[in-house]
């Protein structure tokens, strides 16, 4: 768990190192998810101020982009794949063993706080359908053995 | 002498295992006290195949696969290393149909070299197009772009050389090229496939383009989906920048151009080009009114190219065998070649480049040999979550932008994803729907509002409801969205829905087709 104190120095060190960049909002707020996990609402005002926006601005930006979260993650976030490619080699099917096996919907996370679940529009892995990603791992033709077998490689019983 | 072995370094490939297969070998030959020089190249695009060993022999380099960790021991006793017989063998890499059939221009080295070698890339014709492109003036530039016919490879299919010459002609102090990796379309992994199998070639494409319009900076927009190529592009650009192949001075010629990489952040809307540029700008994805071109106002309010990995990435084989070489590929006004993506219930999935002109049949049956079910392919989306469903009696359309116009439906950025007659069509029409509802920037009402109304109704047809009132009444919506949307999301999302209707009316609780009419 990050202290507030070490959150606010990190944001304000990311902040200064990158806000001079040309369009520097979306690698700010990249470099503070890649640090934290998320985005924290404390973390904005910090970020208006650096880049001279208002903070409903950049709550805005935040908030449109399906990738930036202002929720602390699961210790592992799972990416199932939703569209089309992966319907048609039994992704529905898969996602329903998903949310069975960890009790939890997409945007949720379960409740020992060791994953998140988010749906994804293709992985670019279409012809290795089903497709998912824990972490930054990629796993092609996913069945429901293999999404166990992916789990429980995490080291984390669910 | 040291043994060249091959394991792909490919996401999908890893997805599949790669990893540890390549580290299996490496084991294995340390073990055994074998000498070995492993390379992880890009993939060949044979997916079924993968993960794909290869070994360079005198005859040539072998392939063997899918091969898995546990397949290792195995294929050094059987001396793969020489080339040797094994249950895996596939015989010559070359030699095997599915590649033999293609004609890659594009990703003539992908699969082949070390993706993050730049001398790999420069004994295999790399960078033979910018040394062209640097001894000619600017108007030569673009006119061998305009004269190879190439057209935008990321679904729209605008002629690039129109477009370079637009901004090679608008008077400003800076310009930008802006290389669109957002490649979000599902069924779609060529871009991907470039990114991480061939960097340097995407590296020279977008430097080729930077001098002919005078623009001296350049961003890869690349979906934060894909970080091994954003891996592979970092690397790549390194090295680029250390060779003097990026920076304040190409090669020596006083001539500059500056690469940056800048992650997306899962937002689809931001393959579109206005969208994109909000968001390089460091905005909400909002798309922008037109006009004002980007060509003539584009990133930061200056004059912007801004093109797909393939437009990009297919530029250098153009300078470097000039405009006509590329345009004697194809058919019609689509010319040059597509590489086109297997994807969904197909047995041999994969990346298959061809000039314009084979059909939706060959490509399904030829190259994918069917569905991977078994089952009769009832259904194929081309182009996309925006290209229509296309049933088996258009299977015979040519791989043509006119063709596919002809029919109402669209080439795209060439993903192709078959369906087995378990699909419900009428399911598929309302995750249509929701895909656009779910995407959709908010900036129009049509897509706005249309989306989750399309939805909602797509949830009445499935349970039977009103059918006499809503068949019409999803029709009437349809066209409120193709008409009235600012951008291709609200304005095509009613190509699926409404091929699935109309190809489709029985899943939809319509018996006859004249009555879904």
């Amino acid at each position: 768990m990050t202290e507030p104190s070490n959150m606010q120095a990190t944001v304000q060190n990311i902040t200064t190192a990158l806000k001079d960049k040309p369009g520097a909002l979306l690698p700010i707020l990249h470099a503070i998810q890649d640090a934290l996990g998320y985005v924290p609402a404390e973390s904005v005002p910090a970020i208006a101020k650096a880049l001279n926006l208002s903070r409903a601005e950049v709550h805005g930006v935040i908030s449109f982009y399906h990738y930036f979260r202002d929720t602390k993650p699961g210790k592992h976030t799972i990416h199932l794949c939703r569209a089309e490619s992966c319907q048609a080699m039994g992704g529905k099917q898969l996602e329903k063993h998903v949310k069975a096996r960890l009790g939890i919907d997409f945007h949720e996370t379960t409740a020992d706080g060791k994953f998140s679940l988010e749906p994804v529009y293709c992985l670019g892995n279409c012809a290795c359908s089903p497709a998912m990603q824990i972490g930054e791992e990629i796993y092609g033709r996913v069945s429901a053995n293999s999404f166990d077998t992916a789990i429980n490689e995490t080291g984390e019983p669910a | 002498m040291s043994i060249t072995i091959y394991v792909p370094c490919d996401s999908s490939a890893i997805s599949l295992g790669a990893n540890g297969v390549a580290a299996a070998i490496a084991k294995e030959a340390e073990k055994r006290n074998i000498e070995i020089e492993l390379i992880r190249n890009g993939s060949r695009g044979m997916f079924w195949l993968e993960p794909l060993v290869e070994v360079a022999t005198e005859q040539g380099r072998v392939a063997y696969g899918p091969v898995h960790s546990g397949d290792v021991s195995g294929l050094f006793d059987a001396d793969f290393i020489q080339g040797g017989a094994h249950n895996l063998a596939l015989g010559l890499t070359e030699e095997l149909d599915y590649l033999k059939k293609q004609q890659r221009l594009t990703f003539a080295r992908i699969g082949k070299t070390d993706p993050v070698s730049l001398d790999d890339y420069l004994n295999n014709d790399g960078y033979r197009g910018l040394s062209n492109a640097l001894n000619l003036p600017q108007t030569d530039i673009v006119k061998a772009v305009t004269d190879s016919g190439l057209r935008g490879r990321g679904g729209a299919a605008f002629p690039t050389g129109i477009k370079w010459n637009t901004v090679l002609n608008t008077p400003s102090e800076q310009k930008y090229i802006i290389c669109n990796a957002d490649e979000g379309d599902s069924g779609t992994f060529s871009d991907r496939m470039v990114m991480e199998g061939d960097p340097y070639v995407l590296i020279e494409g977008m430097t080729i383009a930077g001098l002919a319009v005078g623009a001296t900076q350049g961003y890869i927009y690349l979906r934060v989906e894909y970080p091994h190529a954003r891996e592979a592009l970092q690397t790549a650009i390194e090295k680029a920048y250390q060779a003097g192949y990026l920076g304040d001075d190409i090669q020596g010629s006083g001539k500059a151009f500056h690469l940056e990489v800048r992650l997306g952040a899962g937002a689809y809307i931001c393959g579109e080009e206005t969208s994109l540029m909000e968001s390089l700008e460091g905005k909400r994805g909002l798309v922008r009114f037109k006009p004002p071109l980007p060509a003539i106002s584009g990133l930061f309010g200056k004059p912007t190219v801004v093109n797909n990995v393939i437009s990009l990435a297919s530029v250098p084989v153009i300078l470097d065998k000039g405009g006509d070489y590329y345009r004697d590929f194809g058919m019609g006004r689509s010319r040059g070649t597509l590489p086109l993506q297997l994807a969904g219930n197909i047995k041999r999935t994969g990346l298959v480049e061809l000039a314009f002109g084979a059909t939706l049949r060959e490509l399904l049956y030829d190259f994918g040999g069917g569905s991977a079910s078994g089952r009769p392919i009832r259904a194929v989306q081309v182009g996309g979550p925006l290209g229509a469903y296309l049933p088996e009696s258009q299977f015979d359309t040519p791989l043509d932008y006119e063709a596919f116009a002809a029919i109402w439906a669209v080439l795209g950025h060439g993903g192709v994803v078959a369906f087995d007659d378990t699909v419900d069509m009428a399911e598929m029409a309302r995750y249509s729907m929701e895909f656009c509802a779910i995407e959709s920037c908010g900036k129009c009402t049509p897509c706005r509002i249309g989306s989750t109304r399309g939805a909602e109704l797509m949830d009445d047809i499935i349970k039977r409801r009103d059918m006499n009132k809503n068949i019409p009444l999803l029709r009437d919506l349809c066209n409120t969205l193709l008409n009235g949307s600012l951008c291709a999301l609200g304005g095509m999302t009613p190509y699926p829905v409404l091929s699935a209707l109309n190809h489709f009316p029985e899943d939809f609780g319509i018996d006859d087709k004249a009555n879904a009419a």
